[in-house]
């Protein structure tokens, strides 16, 4: 039995705080966690398939053209080889999220260096990737070829764009202004297991193990590429090993390996190497922003100025939305926001770790740190004075507004001192320390979702749903839900995710997973409550379940009767998510050094605070947070994409020469939950989570560089070189 | 991976013998050979695996130096006491180097023999005069931030990438070679390595069929040592610049001052005019940039890696102040 539930109004009567069992919103340790710590829990590629033959992708050596002829036969001759696969359905591109339809195939069309165009299958792996090397491709190349976003060809995206008021007078009647430009550098989602597939197919039906973030869209979108029904194809990821948006659709080598299985009729592995998920899958686009700002002698934004330029390739909708937040978050009545894009032949933009906000947030909070200094105002009044009582453009209520909140507790917390600020007032032997702060924020999403929960006979419960747990702590949240309101504890719910054949739930994405996939799980839940409570003739109401067991002492097993009881949830977010405006907020402090020498910053502490509604479990929340201000490090100092301007190939490639962060970078971090209920942001009145630790968090950093030394550098990620040419003598 | 015949050497001997087949390499530690095997950056046929002919030990010489077997490991060599007590900069340096994985496999010899991590080099589908010689060079006029300054050539701007040679160089240590005939020769480590000149394939002086044996340390000496890595990120990323520095003063002035550079040229660079330009006179600004202006004598960047010279400079006055800091 299913049941839906629409959500119109905010969940004001949600039922979580009055349960019993007390386990919801608990730093339950991830249930899955053992498996995965001793190699047990199996990724993608680690089935053990009999009879799986290697596949490896051949890729492109042009930057756009087309392909004239592959040489089959000079693959085929070498020792293992069983077939050069050369199809048109194969994908060149991964599909961007939620795309629901199968992206760019022709491969014998390039459009970037490095695209994939052919699979060549072999009995070993490294037959198979000797063999790809030496497979003869011939070309046509085209010459014209833009790698370099120009924004002579960039074109507006309208619905990004607003123009209110007049933001060139408004700037010249302030008391204070800023008029600054930054640049971003494109980044890789960098995620440690590579894409990975296995495909088995027995005439009928085609399964395929792989590392993907959203088998509800994957499933259309190989069914698409393939040409295949849905109900002919099972998608299985139980674990992902991490996706950070690279995961979203499906990618080349899930196609590759479904279609190789199907002409061999023999199970095939693709694996992409480092070097290809780096060069083949998404990168997030570099920007160039300018910011103005425009306040009156208190200090309020009268002008709201941020433009940005973003690039992708052609045939792409994806523009990395970078004004998301910038939308909401500070008033101002003169405002002006537009989003440009260009088209060039780079590899695939599209979603890595907080779209939009990553990069938008880091630059708006840096020139509003820029607009304090000149406002001999204290960083954090600033943002304290700007916070806008409803959505400033539409005039949407907020279904919540945590902002002040974390300012406040994030300020004490991290013992910021309010007095003036001054670059360059304190240094330790080569090292000048200095403290910055920034706002965070981040749109909340929430997704359609269903999932199957079983209050099974013998007292346990099962949850089934094709939703992904990609690292962040999925399975355990549902455990936590659906024992809070069943009466069990965590590990009396067996969570199985991450099959195509199990309800469709949310995917993972855009933080939407845990609001999503948890409410469907309440709504299931809220459903055999019912039903219990029809049982003992009370009302669902006045029933307490704990420790297995009702109100009454009457153990759940009895309740049952022997029967299973099986209800599914569906949940669907309505008008409320027209009627608010929902996003999460929060802020940042950090304290770095930056070395006079050599232009070397290094984080000594940081700390952020966030309010994201309820929180489902305080020790993964907490690991969220940890890692989005972990990716702030990154973006704010090392992590940068570079590519060759002639060719436009992706020049660093893999995690030795692209710099994530290490341990050594990533310093003692704090995190300040502001607990919550966000009654109109989901059912279960919780937000998401991921990616608001790194919407805001560079800025910190790099107003922190600028108060240790003097040097406001206005390109990120600020490297030493970057930071010794903007340091004062 | 190019399919390749493995054989185990048991003797120096033995793997001279393999080394001089055509299209030979020898394997210690392999943490930078099987990565360019993967990536067909390096494609032998033969493969001669070195990891039990001995070579790693380290031992006491006749007067009171050092020498450190080919296959000693990075983290052997970094931990053992008398390197920590006498040669403080050689520690520091590979402690600086790579994660302690690598180190944990990696070897003296192989150290000395890993090759540039240029972008173009490691890109088989892209030029590259060091892989492919006649080619092209990649990073002229491409992504060069990681490349050279110093004694490049119009064929080659890579860098050598290591840090534990950039000490060596310092502290002047010598490259026991086991040709192939049998017999050994030395080479000082400020001479192993070449400038890419118009033979950018040939990284060291290294012929078909040598190998290393050893190194060898020279007496030590009472200075104060430093290993100074410039770099991104903290740990697990190559140096923008390096400095090693052995130092002494005596009366306030500078009585030894050996210094090396790394992440500048295709190999350690070494100037003989810079200690002989500090040794002697009295510790003092002028006096750094007098010796940034030898080092960086003739230095040209090439766009992305501009900023290596004006750093250099920088880098330098910093490890002479707390080389003088701490010798005094």
């Amino acid at each position: 039995m299913s049941v839906h539930v629409k959500q119109d109004k905010p969940a004001t009567d949600n039922r979580l705080d009055t349960m019993r069992q007390g386990v919801i919103g608990k730093p339950v340790s991830r249930i899955e966690g053992l498996a995965k710590v001793t190699g047990t829990a199996p990724y993608a590629a680690e089935y053990p398939v009999e009879g799986c033959v290697e596949g490896v992708l051949v890729t492109a050596t042009i930057t756009r053209g087309t392909i004239v002829r592959i040489d089959a036969e000079s693959a085929l001759a070498m020792p293992g080889v069983i077939a050069v696969i050369d199809d048109e359905r194969l994908t060149t591109r991964p599909a961007q999220g939620t795309a629901n339809e199968a992206p760019q195939q022709k491969p014998r069309t390039i459009c970037y260096w490095g695209q994939p165009i052919a699979l060549v299958v072999a009995e070993s792996f490294e037959q198979a990737r000797d063999a790809a090397r030496h497979l003869v491709v011939e070309y046509k190349p085209d010459e014209a070829a833009p790698v370099e976003a120009d924004p002579s060809i960039a074109e507006e995206q309208e619905d990004e764009t607003v123009r209110e008021g007049n933001l060139d007078k408004a700037m010249s009647d302030a008391a204070f202004a800023v008029d600054v430009t930054y640049t971003t550098k494109g980044h890789a989602s960098a995620a440690m297991e590579p894409h990975a597939a296995i495909a088995q197919w027995d005439g009928e039906r085609l399964t395929v193990h792989a590392s993907l973030q959203m088998l509800n869209y994957n499933i259309t979108e190989l069914s698409d590429a393939l040409d295949l029904p849905e109900d002919r194809i099972r998608l299985i990821s139980r674990y992902v090993g991490g996706g950070f948006g690279s995961k979203l659709g499906i990618s080349e080598e899930a196609v590759a390996a479904s279609i190789a299985a199907m002409q061999l009729e023999r199970p095939v592995r693709v694996v992409m190497s480092r070097q290809q998920v780096f060069q083949s899958i998404m990168r997030r686009s570099e920007t160039t922003q300018r910011l103005r700002l425009a306040c009156d002698a208190d200090g309020r934004l009268t002008g709201f100025g941020h433009e940005a330029l973003v690039s992708n390739l052609p045939g792409e909708e994806f523009a990395e939305p970078v004004l998301q937040s910038s939308h909401f978050l500070y008033p101002g009545e003169h405002r002006e926001l537009v989003l440009k894009l260009a088209r060039i032949h780079r590899m695939t933009a599209g979603s890595v770790r907080a779209p939009g906000e990553a990069v938008g947030m880091p630059t708006l909070e840096a020139a509003m740190d820029v607009l304090a200094e000149r406002a001999g105002i204290d960083p954090v009044e600033l943002r304290l004075r700007n916070i806008p009582d409803k959505d400033p453009e539409q005039g949407l209520p907020f279904s919540s507004h945590k902002l002040a909140e974390c300012l406040r507790q994030g300020a004490e917390a991290f013992g910021w001192d309010s007095a003036p600020r001054r670059p360059r007032l304190r240094r330790e032997g080569e090292w000048w320390i200095g403290t910055g702060m920034a706002s965070a924020a981040r749109v909340h999403n929430v997704a359609e979702a269903r999932a199957r929960v079983t209050l099974k006979a013998d007292g346990t419960a099962l949850v089934e749903t094709d939703m992904t747990d990609i690292g962040t702590g999925t399975y355990t949240i549902v455990a936590q839900i659906a024992g809070e309101m069943l009466g069990l504890r965590p590990d009396q719910v067996l969570v199985d995710l991450g099959d195509s054949n199990h309800p469709r739930g949310p995917g993972s994405g855009g933080s939407w997973g845990a609001p999503s996939i948890g409410s469907a799980v309440y709504v299931a839940c809220m459903a055999i409550r019912e039903a219990l409570a029809d049982t003992l003739g009370i009302d669902e109401t006045a029933l307490v379940l704990a420790d297995a067991k009702a109100g009454n002492g009457t153990p759940l097993t009895e309740l049952l009767g022997g029967k299973d009881l099986v209800r599914e949830g569906h949940y669907e977010p309505g008008k409320i998510t027209d009627d608010y405006l929902a996003s999460g907020f929060g802020a940042f402090f950090a304290e770095v050094r930056v070395n006079h020498y050599t232009g070397e910053t290094r984080v000594n502490r940081m700390l952020g605070a966030f309010g994201f509604g309820r929180v489902l479990n305080a020790k993964t929340a907490r690991s969220q947070c940890l890692g989005g201000i972990t990716w702030s490090i990154g973006m704010a100092l090392t992590e940068a994409l570079e590519f060759d301007p002639r060719d436009g190939h992706l020049v660093n490639r893999d995690l030795a020469e692209y710099h994530v962060p290490v341990h050594r970078d990533v310093p003692d971090l704090d995190v300040v939950l502001v607990e919550e209920r966000d009654a109109a942001a989901s059912i279960i009145q919780a937000k998401g989570i991921g990616e608001l630790g790194m919407c805001g968090g560079a800025a910190a950093i790099a107003n922190a560089i600028y108060n240790a030394c003097g040097a406001r550098v206005f390109d990120y990620p600020m490297t030493p070189d970057r930071v010794l040419a903007a340091m004062p003598d | 991976m190019r399919p390749f015949q493995y054989q185990r050497a048991h003797s120096i001997s033995d793997a001279s013998a393999i080394a001089a087949l055509p299209e030979a390499m020898l394997i210690a530690g392999g943490t930078n050979l099987l990565d360019m095997m993967k990536l067909q950056v390096a494609t032998p046929s033969q493969l001669g695996d070195i990891g039990r002919i001995g070579l790693d030990g380290i031992q006491d010489t006749s007067d009171r130096g050092l020498r450190i077997g080919a296959l000693a490991t990075n983290t052997a060599t970094a931990v053992h006491p008398r390197v920590r007590a006498d040669y403080p900069v050689l520690a520091r340096a590979i402690l600086a180097g790579a994660t302690q994985q690598l180190r944990n496999k990696a070897t003296t010899g192989g150290n000395l023999c890993q090759r540039t991590r240029c972008y173009y080099f490691m890109n088989v589908d892209q030029p590259c005069n060091k892989r492919d010689p006649g080619s092209g060079c990649g990073a002229i006029g491409g992504v060069n931030k990681l490349h050279a300054v110093l004694g490049t050539s119009d064929q080659c701007i890579a860098t050598y990438p290591g840090d534990m040679a950039v000490a060596l160089t310092a502290l002047g240590a010598k490259v026991v070679i086991a040709k192939s005939d049998g017999a050994e020769r030395t080479v000082p480590v400020r001479d192993f390595h070449l400038l890419p000149g118009d033979t950018p394939w040939r990284d060291n002086v290294l012929d078909q069929g040598e190998l290393i044996v050893a190194v060898t340390l020279p007496p030590p000496v009472a200075a104060t040592q430093l290993y100074r890595k410039v770099r991104e990120r903290s740990s697990y990323a190559f140096a923008l610049v390096s400095i090693a520095a052995v130092i002494a003063i005596d009366d306030g002035k500078f009585a030894r001052a050996d210094l090396a550079f790394g992440g500048l040229a295709h190999k350690p660079w070494h100037d003989p005019r810079i200690g002989e330009l500090l040794v002697g006179a009295a510790p003092s600004p002028a006096l750094y940039d007098q010796a940034a202006d030898l080092l960086l004598e003739g230095a040209e960047g090439h766009g992305d890696n501009d900023f290596k010279i004006p750093l250099a400079r920088r880098t330098l006055h910093a490890v002479l102040a707390e080389a003088v800091e701490k010798a005094a």
